[in-house]
């Protein structure tokens, strides 16, 4: 069984779905790579933002 | 008087065959919809990228819904019915059918439906290609 931690499970989450949004989203390889690049980074930069934000409101 | 063509020879390939088997295939088979047109690259990426994600669900002991008691439940069988074959072949074995006891299976849980709703969404931009919405 896979048991990953829980930011290895968004980093999984995020290189995946930012992939097929890239591929899908844009027209072009550059554009698609850079989409994915921004999306994945948007994912991760948020769920690091998100838990931040919950442990400060859990104090 | 001579006539200019209006459309590309692009476009006469694209009106060839039945319109929604890249559709149906890509539904079925993740990136085969890609496969079909000829975007091998495209098409490789999106497989390797929905399948991992649908295997990595399973492998975190991630569950396969498998009947509708509520809403709740009812969109998770619409999202894990999007993996086409992936998900009638694990549910033929019998995997993802244990509960969930973990936060990381609860993860896996929703690594499967995403997998299946991202499946959806590049069977429809093989669809896409085929119809010369996109390029």
């Amino acid at each position: 069984m896979f048991h990953p931690s829980h930011f290895a499970a968004v980093l999984l989450f995020s290189l995946f779905a930012s992939t097929v949004f890239g591929i899908t989203m844009r027209d072009t390889p550059v554009r698609m790579f850079r989409y994915g690049a921004y999306c994945f980074l948007l994912f991760v930069g948020s769920a690091i933002v998100l838990s931040w934000v919950m442990l400060l409101i859990a104090r | 008087m001579s006539t200019t063509p209006n459309k590309p020879a692009a476009g006469k390939k694209s009106d060839q065959g039945f319109v929604y088997l890249p559709l149906i295939a890509g539904w079925l088979v993740p990136g085969a919809g890609h496969f079909l047109l000829g975007k091998w690259v495209r098409g490789t990426l999106l497989a390797v990228s929905i399948v991992a994600m649908f295997v990595l669900g399973l492998a975190m002991q991630g569950k396969l819904y498998t009947s509708v008691q509520d809403i709740l439940d009812m969109l998770g069988v619409a999202g894990d019915l999007g993996s086409g074959l992936l998900y009638v072949v694990s549910r033929v074995l019998g995997l993802g059918a244990q509960p969930i006891q973990t936060t990381v299976a609860d993860y896996g849980t929703k690594f499967i439906v995403v997998a299946g709703l991202l499946n959806i969404i590049a069977a429809v931009d093989a669809h896409n290609l085929r119809t010369g919405r996109k390029s």
